[in-house]
C-alpha cells in the first residue's frame, strides 16, 4: 500500500522523506518538489500524474538515483542512497534500477540484443550467461525473433518492448517508467500497459510510472497527483 | 574487449566521416614517416660511422687534395693503427640522374678499415687481380640491373674520358643501415688515366685509432703535424665529418620537425572536432548509458577508446603504406638508401596513438562530465 503520510508502516521498499528539489535559475530560485514523503511496498504499481512542470520527472529522478534532493532523503530496501557518492549511486541504480522511457532511448547502432545486453555488460556475467538472460528478456516482451534487428527496423511499440527488455534484463528492484505509452497509439500503448500489468502481477516487479494518459494510469495500484511540488491526493485509484 | 561491440558500432555509425578521420591519420603517418626514412637517410653516415675512425682532409675544403706522402706520417702519429686513403671521382653513368657515389680507393687497407662492408674473398680476389675492377654495394647493383662480370662505362665530369670498368663484386652491409650505394675502383687504374695533376695526391684520408678515447689527441697530433705546410689537414671523426656533411645540405632536422609538428596540430584540430562532434551528436545516448549504470570513467575510456581505434588503424595504414613507398623514393634521393627501421614504424604507430589520445581527450572529459539529467532532458 502507497502512504504519503510520512509514517509508513516499516514494509517500505522505498521510503522518501522531506524530499524536496529547489534549482536556481539567477537570482530566482524555483522549488520544484517540496517536502514530500512517499511509502512504496515490494509489488506495488504507482502512478503519479500531474501538470506539466508539477515535479514528476524530477521525482522520479531522485527516487532512480539520477539526481539527488536538495532537502530529505530516500532509502530503498533500507539503503539510504541520497548519501551515495556519484559513483556509488551509479552502481546503486545499475543493479537496482531499471528506466523505460516515454522515447524508448534504443542506442541506434546497436541491435535489440546488444541493447537490451548494455547493462549485463557491467556485470560479471560471462557471455554465454549473458545472452541467456537476453533471450530471457526477448521472451518476456514478445521479441524473441527480433533480436538482430535494429531500432530503426522495429515499430514504436516494439521498440517500448526492447527499451521494456533492457530495463528487466539485470532483474532491479524496480522500475521507473517515465510516459511509457507517450509516443505510442492506443493499441500500442494498451500492449505497453499489458506488459507493465503482466510485469506487476507474475513477476512481482514494483512499478513507478510517470504518465499523462488516464487509462495507463488506470492499471496501476494506486495514482499519486503531483501539483507545485507536493503531492495533493492521497492513496487509491482515480476515479 | 566486452565493450569493444559498442565501441566498434559507434564508430560505423558515420561511415564516411570514420573513413575521412581514418585517412587523416593515415596520411600524416605516411607523411611522417617519409620524413624520418629521409632524415635516417640522410644521417646514415653519421649513425654507422665508426667510433674508431677519423677523417683527415684538407683544411681549405674536401675538394682541395693532400698529397699521398702524408699517408706515412700519419701512420707514424701514436694511437694510429691502420691508414687508407680515397679520392672522390664524381662521374656519370649513361644520365646525369643516374648519381651514386664513385671512390677510387687505396685497396691496401681499405677492407681492414672498413669490416662492415662485406665481400667474399674470392670476389675481392679477382678485384685485386684485374686494375680496370670495381666493387659495388648491392644497392647500386640491383638499382641498374649489374651483374659481375658485366663491362660498366661512367664518363667523367671534372676527371675527362669515359672510364670502363668490370665489375668483379658486390659488397653488402654488415648493418641494414650502411651504405650499400658505393662503387670503389682501384687507385692504378685511376692514377694511369687521369691527367698528370692527379697524380700523388688523394681527395682524404681515412685514419683508425687504437682507442676512441685516444681520438681528440690523436686529431690534435694528425694536424700539428702538417700545420704551416702548404697542405693543412683538418682532422674529425668520421661521425663529425658525416654530421658536418649533412650540415651542408641545410637543417634538415628543423626542417623535418617543423613539417612534423603542423601536421600533427592539424591532425589533432582535425581529429579532436571530430571527436567533440561525434560526442555532441550522442549525448542522449552517453546520457541513456549512464543512466542504465555505466560509469563516469567508463564513459570517458569509451569515447577515448574510439579515439584510439582511429589513430591506431589509421596510423598504422600510413606507416605501412610509408613502408611500402620509402624505397621507391631513391630515384628521387640521388639512389640514396631510403629505408624505415621497425623502431621508426612504431615509434610512428605510437605517435598515433598519442595524437588520438590527445585529440580525444577533450571530447571524453565532456562525455564523463556530462550530468544524466540535463542531458535527458535535451533528448
Amino acid at each position: 500500500m502507497v502512504k504519503i503520510d510520512g509514517i509508513g508502516n516499516g514494509n517500505s521498499l522505498i521510503r522518501a522523506r522531506n524530499l524536496g528539489k529547489t534549482y536556481h535559475r539567477g537570482s530566482e530560485e524555483l522549488h520544484v518538489l517540496q517536502g514530500l514523503n512517499l511509502d512504496i511496498e515490494p509489488g506495488d504499481f504507482v502512478a503519479f500524474m500531474g501538470p506539466s512542470g508539477s515535479g514528476k520527472t524530477t521525482l522520479l529522478n531522485l527516487l532512480g538515483g539520477l539526481d539527488v534532493p536538495t532537502t530529505g532523503n530516500i532509502a530503498v530496501a533500507g539503503e539510504e542512497i541520497t548519501s551515495l557518492s556519484a559513483h556509488l549511486l551509479t552502481e546503486w541504480r545499475a543493479r537496482h534500477v531499471g528506466f523505460v522511457f516515454q522515447m524508448y532511448n534504443l542506442i541506434p547502432v546497436l541491435t535489440a540484443f546488444q541493447n537490451i545486453e548494455l547493462p549485463l555488460l557491467l556485470t560479471k556475467l560471462s557471455k554465454t550467461e549473458r545472452r541467456r538472460h537476453v533471450d530471457t528478456a526477448l521472451s518476456l516482451v514478445g521479441l524473441a525473433g527480433r533480436s538482430q534487428h535494429y531500432p530503426r527496423q522495429l515499430s514504436g511499440g516494439e521498440e517500448q518492448r526492447v527499451a521494456i527488455a533492457r530495463a528487466v534484463v539485470t532483474d532491479p528492484t524496480f522500475l521507473l517508467c517515465d510516459e511509457p505509452t507517450g509516443d505510442l497509439d492506443r493499441k500500442n500503448a494498451d500492449e505497453i500497459m499489458d506488459l507493465i500489468d503482466r510485469l506487476v502481477h507474475e513477476h512481482g516487479k514494483t512499478v513507478l510510472m510517470v504518465t499523462h494518459d488516464a487509462r495507463a494510469a488506470d492499471r496501476a495500484h494506486a495514482v499519486l497527483h503531483l501539483d507545485k511540488g507536493t503531492l495533493v491526493e492521497g492513496t487509491g485509484k482515480p476515479a | 574487449m566486452k565493450y569493444l561491440a559498442l565501441v566498434l558500432a559507434n564508430l560505423r555509425r558515420k561511415k564516411v566521416r570514420t573513413t575521412l578521420t581514418i585517412g587523416s591519420f593515415a596520411a600524416a603517418l605516411f607523411l611522417f614517416c617519409l620524413l624520418i626514412a629521409v632524415r635516417s637517410s640522410l644521417n646514415q653516415g653519421v649513425e654507422v660511422a665508426g667510433a674508431d675512425r677519423l677523417i683527415v682532409i684538407n683544411r681549405v675544403s674536401l675538394m682541395q687534395p693532400l698529397p699521398i706522402s702524408y699517408r706515412d706520417r700519419i701512420l707514424r702519429v701514436p694511437g694510429v693503427t691502420a691508414v687508407t686513403f680515397a679520392t672522390w671521382f664524381g662521374g656519370v653513368y649513361q644520365d646525369e640522374r643516374n648519381f651514386f657515389p664513385q671512390i677510387v680507393i687505396d685497396p691496401g687497407a681499405w677492407r681492414q678499415m672498413y669490416p662492415e662492408f662485406l665481400i667474399s674473398d674470392a670476389d675481392w680476389g679477382e678485384f685485386m687481380k684485374d686494375r680496370q675492377a670495381c666493387l659495388v654495394g648491392a644497392d647500386t647493383a640491383k638499382r641498374f640491373g649489374w651483374k659481375i662480370g658485366d663491362r660498366i662505362p661512367i664518363k667523367g665530369t671534372y676527371i675527362p674520358g669515359v672510364w670502363e670498368f668490370n665489375l668483379r663484386g658486390i659488397y653488402r652491409g654488415a648493418r641494414p643501415s650502411d651504405d650499400t650505394t658505393q662503387f670503389w675502383f682501384r687507385r692504378d687504374y685511376f692514377e694511369e688515366g687521369a691527367p698528370a695533376y692527379w697524380k700523388g695526391i688523394v681527395g682524404w684520408y681515412i685514419v683508425k685509432v687504437a682507442n676512441p678515447d685516444a681520438a681528440p689527441r690523436v686529431v690534435a697530433a694528425i694536424d700539428d703535424s702538417f700545420s704551416n705546410s702548404p697542405w693543412e689537414t683538418k682532422t674529425e671523426t668520421e661521425k663529425a665529418f658525416a654530421a658536418g656533411f649533412v650540415k651542408q645540405i641545410g637543417n634538415i632536422e628543423f626542417l623535418i620537425l617543423t613539417i612534423g609538428a603542423v601536421v600533427f596540430s592539424t591532425l589533432l584540430l582535425v581529429t579532436g572536432n571530430t571527436m567533440a562532434i561525434a560526442v555532441r551528436e550522442r549525448t542522449g545516448e552517453l546520457a541513456v548509458l549512464k543512466t542504465v549504470g555505466f560509469g563516469d570513467t567508463l564513459v570517458l575510456w569509451l569515447v577515448l577508446g574510439e579515439s584510439l581505434i582511429l589513430a591506431l588503424v589509421g596510423g598504422t595504414l600510413g606507416v605501412l603504406v610509408a613502408k611500402l613507398v620509402a624505397p621507391r623514393i631513391s630515384g628521387f634521393m640521388y639512389g640514396a638508401k631510403i629505408f624505415l627501421p621497425l623502431a621508426n614504424l612504431l615509434l610512428g604507430v605510437l605517435l598515433a596513438l598519442v595524437a588520438g589520445a590527445l585529440a580525444g581527450v577533450l571530447p571524453a572529459l565532456a562525455a564523463m562530465r556530462l550530468k544524466v539529467v540535463d542531458a535527458l532532458r535535451r533528448v
